[in-house]
């Protein structure tokens, strides 16, 4: 992916954004900061406050607990929630596997972000939801 | 001034050759100097200063320099309220810039911030090859580069990239490239009784509308996002204060307005431009006809083919991509000084950004750079002192109160020590944050200065023990004086086991 595509254009393509206006899509894509990671970088880091809400546009990163692997994110997936919604630091580490760009928000205007936008927080609770049935099928 | 350092550094083959003559590259090769490293200096301009020679447009700096302050002028703690000095180790050479002042106000003028700049050129003798223009780049083996100048060829094994994020950017939308961008301003005079819509509601979009204040008829700022303003998000990124006027016209109802709108496309008429719009936080499509249409769209970094030789960038093409010591992440051996340093993000803990963006957060990194430099790529030893057990909460809470490294980059300097087996506690020095936390180091302590989402400030003290780093956040204080019995406390339960 060109890095210099608009990310606005990037942004219509996810699942999270999909219900989304053009208009709506470009306040978010103003709203969202972009980050790029190398391998083997720290994104989100286990224990530690003052952490953000990441969605991937591009790349692979790992979610590591004390060091063992236990999931891998993609481009649309996003990261940093749980925590942030909880008020908690993270219990993992979010690890880039290669070349990861991500847009960020800062954690403390994720609240407000969900609440201006229903449509993102409900695409974000299915993911949520997709994930704890994952969860729970692998536990049974 | 080129006449006055002549021709140094003619085209050859050099450890380190350094491009850029802004207060970035020139804090990089004054430090390399003082540390032994030999190296050139170029530049396309004539005498030093980068983007302060021309800018800010209305001629006066958002980085503030106190002449009166707490510390003693020359000292390090003052330089944690002179935002602009670079940094020097002879006494005369620091604390250049309050010396120009002329009283009129505590932010600097652009003609005061270049003379200081000029003046710790002079004054310590860091020489420049002026006039030579970076015109290519390309690999000599492995691990060398050759820079094409004008001048000829430069060959070195450490490239430091210091030209400033400064070259004119546009976003794509349709006709907006028929519009002049920020840097293509007119005089102020031009503007009088005209309607001006001005594209951005970051810094520079502000700082435009208010000096368009006492010409424009009307002022329309208008970005797809909402302003963000320094004093609410904590972040010197954020919209000055200084340049809130207009804000504050817009919401006392006085007919200035600033929109949360995302620009569609601008027509030209006759007369001026049509600009389309379409409200964000406010639905609805607006029309917007205006006499001047200014592009407060911000700016890129001129890499020049650096991405063809394999430098990553990001944020659309316009920074680098680099490693908590500001190296390209992709091109080892490429290395940046000065404001491209944002581009190493660091923790960014509650979405607040580093200072790297201006001299007074830059100016460190350059410094830590040069001794990165000088110890992993030229075999320099520098020395560390150590520390005596009975010393070492006091001397970080020392650290945490006074050291303008961990104030004016928060959450992304820190001021480390190590518990070395052989030589007990030895003091590393300043270092990024972000490689310490994600370094597997032996045992060691690193001590920051942190604003929380509250916008409280505080000490935060990273352990490494056995290989795992823990955050341990220190109690805060009214007058920010963290060197109190509570701290003291605190901080020696952190380090039990440790000294």
């Amino acid at each position: 992916m060109p890095d210099t595509e608009d990310i606005t254009n990037i942004l219509s393509g996810l699942t999270l954004f999909a219900d989304l206006s053009r208009p709506e899509l470009q306040e978010v894509a103003h709203t969202f900061e972009e980050e790029w990671f190398s391998a083997g970088q720290r994104i989100l880091r286990q224990g530690f406050t003052g952490a953000g809400f990441y969605v991937i546009i591009d790349g692979e990163a790992a979610v590591t607990i004390d060091g063992s692997d236990r999931a891998r994110l993609s481009r649309g997936d996003f990261f940093g929630e749980m925590s942030l919604l909880l008020g908690e630091p993270p219990v993992a580490d979010v690890v880039a596997v290669g070349p990861l760009r991500c847009i960020v928000l800062a954690g403390p205007d994720l609240g407000d972000f969900l609440q201006r936008r229903p449509t993102i927080m409900f695409r974000m609770l299915q993911a949520i939801a997709r994930r704890l049935r994952s969860s729970n099928q692998w536990r049974s | 001034m080129a006449k006055l350092n002549g021709k140094p550094f003619p085209p050859g083959d050099y450890p380190v050759v350094i491009v850029g003559s802004g207060p970035g590259g020139l804090q990089a090769a004054y430090s390399l100097s003082r540390l032994g490293v030999d190296h050139a200096i170029i530049s396309e301009d004539e005498q030093p200063g980068g983007m302060f020679r021309r800018f800010p447009l209305f001629q006066r700096l958002i980085t503030w320099t106190k002449p009166h302050a707490p510390a003693e002028r020359g000292t390090r703690p003052y330089e944690w309220y002179d935002w602009n000095s670079l940094l020097a180790e002879e006494p005369e050479q620091r604390a250049l810039v309050p010396r120009f002042m002329d009283g009129t106000s505590y932010f600097p003028s652009r003609d005061e911030m270049e003379r200081g700049l000029v003046a710790f050129v002079e004054g310590s003798d860091v020489r420049v090859r002026y006039g030579c223009r970076w015109e290519s780049t390309r690999r000599d083996g492995d691990d060398r580069f050759v820079l094409s100048t004008s001048d000829g060829d430069y060959r070195c094994a450490t490239l430091v990239v210091a030209v400033g994020m400064t070259e004119p950017w546009k976003p794509q939308i349709p006709g907006l490239d028929e519009v002049p961008h920020y840097v293509e301003t007119k005089p102020v005079r031009e503007y009088a009784g005209k309607r001006v819509l001005v594209i951005g509601k970051r810094n520079s979009g502000f700082e435009v509308a208010d000096g368009l204040l006492p010409w424009a008829s009307q002022i329309v700022l208008a970005s797809p996002r909402p302003a963000r303003i320094s004093v609410l998000v904590h972040s010197t990124a954020a919209a000055r204060a200084r340049y809130l006027q207009p804000f504050e016209d817009h919401v006392l109802g006085g007919g200035n307005v600033v929109l949360d709108a995302a620009t569609e496309r601008i027509e030209r008429t006759p007369n001026g431009y049509r600009a389309f719009l379409h409200g964000t936080t406010k639905p609805g499509d607006l029309v917007i006809d205006a006499d001047d249409v200014i592009a407060a769209t911000g700016f890129s970094t001129p890499l020049r083919d650096l991405p063809q030789l394999g430098v990553a960038t990001f944020y659309q093409g316009r920074l680098p991509a680099q490693t908590p010591w500001w190296e390209s992440t992709s091109t080892p051996g490429v290395f940046f000084a000065g404001s491209i340093t944002q581009g190493s993000i660091g923790l960014k803990k509650y979405g607040i950004p580093s200072n790297s963006a201006a001299v007074h957060g830059f100016r460190y990194n350059a410094r830590v750079l040069a001794r990165r430099i000088a110890e992993t790529r030229l075999g320099v030893q520098v020395d560390r002192p150590a520390i005596a057990p009975n010393d070492v909460v006091g001397f970080l809470l020392a650290e945490a109160t006074y050291a303008p490294e961990l104030w004016n980059q928060q959450s992304y300097l820190a001021h480390a020590l190590l518990f070395d087996p052989d030589r007990g506690i030895v003091d590393e020095g300043i270092i990024p944050l972000a490689y310490f936390v994600d370094d597997a180091g032996g045992d060691a302590v690193a001590i920051a200065v942190e604003t929380d989402a509250e916008g409280d400030i505080h000490p935060a003290v990273y352990v490494r023990r056995d290989g795992r780093v823990d955050e341990h956040t220190l109690a805060s204080s009214p007058l920010m004086k963290f060197d109190g019995q509570e701290q003291q406390r605190q901080l020696a339960a952190v380090l039990k086991g440790l000294i």
